[in-house]
């Protein structure tokens, strides 16, 4: 079988603290993975490694069957991935459409080519189904509410035409309105035929829309199912038990 | 337009016509009750020489603030670079020589600045702070507190050309050439700041510096950049000054620093970063810049100037304040 990306025997550290111990992690084509464990159990690193903020001690990444070395920023992103990260990474007092396009301005001859931005902005914004009246391309971002602030953040990713969205913590902090609004952005996600990782600890948020999901817990991969013939009630006792003795039997 | 279109340019522009309106209104204060001096064009003739040696810097510092930024340290490297010029052109005779090496000192001021705020990771204030210090006193140390006359430069190009007295703009008088740069200067900056990739960084950078790291942004360069900006415009400004009176100072600069902060601000450009306009700081710097004329034409004693410079300052920036928090805009 394979794989958009695959991540084998992840090992990384911090000084004494080991942060990843041989996580192995693959994320499939067209598929939604809910990447779950709680605070400190190597989420976050696991996915800076993928996003190429940090380097692994140990282990090989491989996109599309093909190895990376020395994953970075730039060559994440050439490579069709992108991280939506917690902050959200807006200007919270720029407008939708210069956030979509920050740091990938449309430019001719050294010149930002704003009306087009502005266009394909409002494309965007049209896209992700954004109604709330009164949101044009120049709303400033701060006045966006939480769920739409995430939407423009998965609007830009969409824009760009990546594969794979990495999405850490996206419904955090939301209303319970606004958590469903993100979950209709990850469905969007999944019916443009792209991947998205889902990264959470709250259970309740990434069911509705995984495909799979993966446990990690201080640094290693204790589990990972199909969500075929795993109900959410089963999927909460196993993280209990988890929790508890830090496996799963 | 459309009403409703007309109606959205007002709010996407109420900061830029906030300040504009300060203008207006001062103006016509300043007209009604001293008409014989605001209705002649002495006044303006005056401002027009001695505004652009500090408002061509608040262009500069504009940007920096946008980025997140500030820099403490523009008058002196004004006065440094200005010490560099006049040595210069009386121990060479060469201005355009003089012009150059007293640009690159400006430029590598600047992008010291600029390294140890980014790569020495040293908050811009204190960076600045230390810089101003060092500019500063190398400029004491090297001139030994003695001015350099430059009278050599009278009848040169290059004066005529930097702060020459241009005929044919104004009807029955001439318009100074440092206000034509000054304007020029302007639009330079405004078309980096709203038309170019750097301008949308300096944004970002200033609006949220991680997330613009994230982005793809090299924040360390654009702050590196405007810093370099900013040092090239100081000792532009440093050579403006020179030539105007055609002599150098060893205090050229002082009392730059807040007045020109004062511009930057008083248009617009908030202090924590990501907000500013160009359009703004130029309106700021004509306010600042008549307000001291204004005043003391008005009738109010000297000793008030500073008092009514805070209180517009103060006016102003709360003014601006309660705008920005209802912005639903660009």
């Amino acid at each position: 079988m394979s794989y958009l990306v695959e991540m084998e025997n992840i090992r990384k550290s911090f000084g004494e603290v080991v942060a990843l111990d041989g996580v192995n992690f693959t994320v499939g084509y067209n598929e939604v993975v809910g990447l779950i464990g709680d605070n400190g159990a190597g989420k976050s690193t696991l996915i800076k490694i993928l996003a190429g903020v940090h380097r692994p001690d140990e282990g090989k990444i491989l996109i599309r069957g093909e190895e990376i070395r020395n994953l970075s920023v730039r060559k994440v992103r050439e490579s069709k991935i992108e991280v939506v990260y917690q902050e959200r990474a807006l200007g919270e007092q720029q407008s939708i459409w210069r956030n979509i396009f920050m740091g990938r301005e449309i430019t001719r001859l050294g010149f930002l080519q704003i009306e087009e931005e502005r266009a394909q902005a409002e494309k965007v914004m049209r896209e992700i189904g954004f109604r709330a009246l009164g949101l044009t391309p120049d709303s400033i971002v701060k006045t966006l509410s939480g769920g739409e602030k995430q939407g423009v953040a998965i609007g830009r990713a969409l824009h760009f035409e990546v594969d794979l969205i990495i999405l850490d913590e996206p419904t955090i902090a939301l209303s319970i309105s606004e958590v469903a609004k993100v979950l209709d952005y990850v469905a969007e996600i999944k019916r443009k035929g792209k991947s998205a990782i889902f990264i959470t600890h709250n259970i309740y948020h990434v069911y509705p829309v995984a495909d799979r999901f993966v446990i990690l817990d201080r640094g290693r991969t204790v589990a990972e199912f199909k969500k075929e013939g795993v109900s959410l009630e089963d999927l909460m006792g196993k993280l209990s038990l988890i929790a508890r003795t830090g496996k799963l039997s | 337009m459309t009403k409703a279109v007309r109606g959205f340019k007002i709010r996407k522009y109420r900061l830029q016509l906030s300040i504009l309106s300060i203008l207006i209104a001062l103006w016509i204060l300043y007209t009604s009750v001293s008409p014989r001096t605001f209705l002649s064009y002495g006044i303006y003739y005056s401002l027009m020489s001695t505004l652009p040696l500090y408002a061509i810097m608040s262009l500069g510092l504009t940007c920096v603030i946008i980025a997140g930024e500030i820099d403490l340290s523009f008058p002196d490297v004004m006065a440094f670079s200005g010490f560099v010029f006049s040595a210069l052109f009386v121990g060479t005779g060469n201005i355009w020589l003089a012009f150059f090496c007293c640009l690159i000192c400006g430029f590598a001021a600047g992008a010291f600045n600029g390294v140890l705020v980014t790569k020495a990771r040293i908050p811009s204030l204190v960076a600045t702070l230390g810089t101003s210090f060092f500019w500063r006193g190398s400029e004491v140390v090297l001139s030994g507190g003695w001015g350099v006359i430059l009278s050599d430069a009278e009848k040169t190009a290059f004066r005529q050309i930097l702060v020459g007295r241009l005929g044919g703009i104004v009807p029955g008088g001439t318009v100074p050439a440092q206000a034509i740069w000054f304007v020029l200067f302007t639009i330079v900056f405004w078309i980096v700041l709203n038309r170019t990739k750097l301008g949308a960084h300096m944004y970002f950078a200033g609006d949220n510096l991680e997330g613009a790291r994230m982005m793809g942004i090299n924040v360390d360069r654009v702050k590196i950049l405007i810093f370099t900006i900013m040092g090239g415009s100081a000792a532009f400004a440093g050579t403006l000054a020179n030539m105007e009176v055609l002599y150098y100072w060893p205090t050229l600069g002082s009392g730059f620093l807040l007045r020109t902060i004062a511009s930057v601000f008083l248009g617009g450009t908030a202090y924590f970063g990501g907000i500013g306009t160009i359009f703004g700081t130029f309106i700021g710097s004509i306010i600042i810049g008549s307000l001291e004329t204004g005043i003391v034409a008005i009738g109010i004693s000297g000793f008030w100037v500073q008092v009514a410079e805070g209180v517009v300052i103060i006016i102003a920036v709360v003014a601006q304040a309660i705008l920005r928090r209802g912005r639903g805009a660009t």
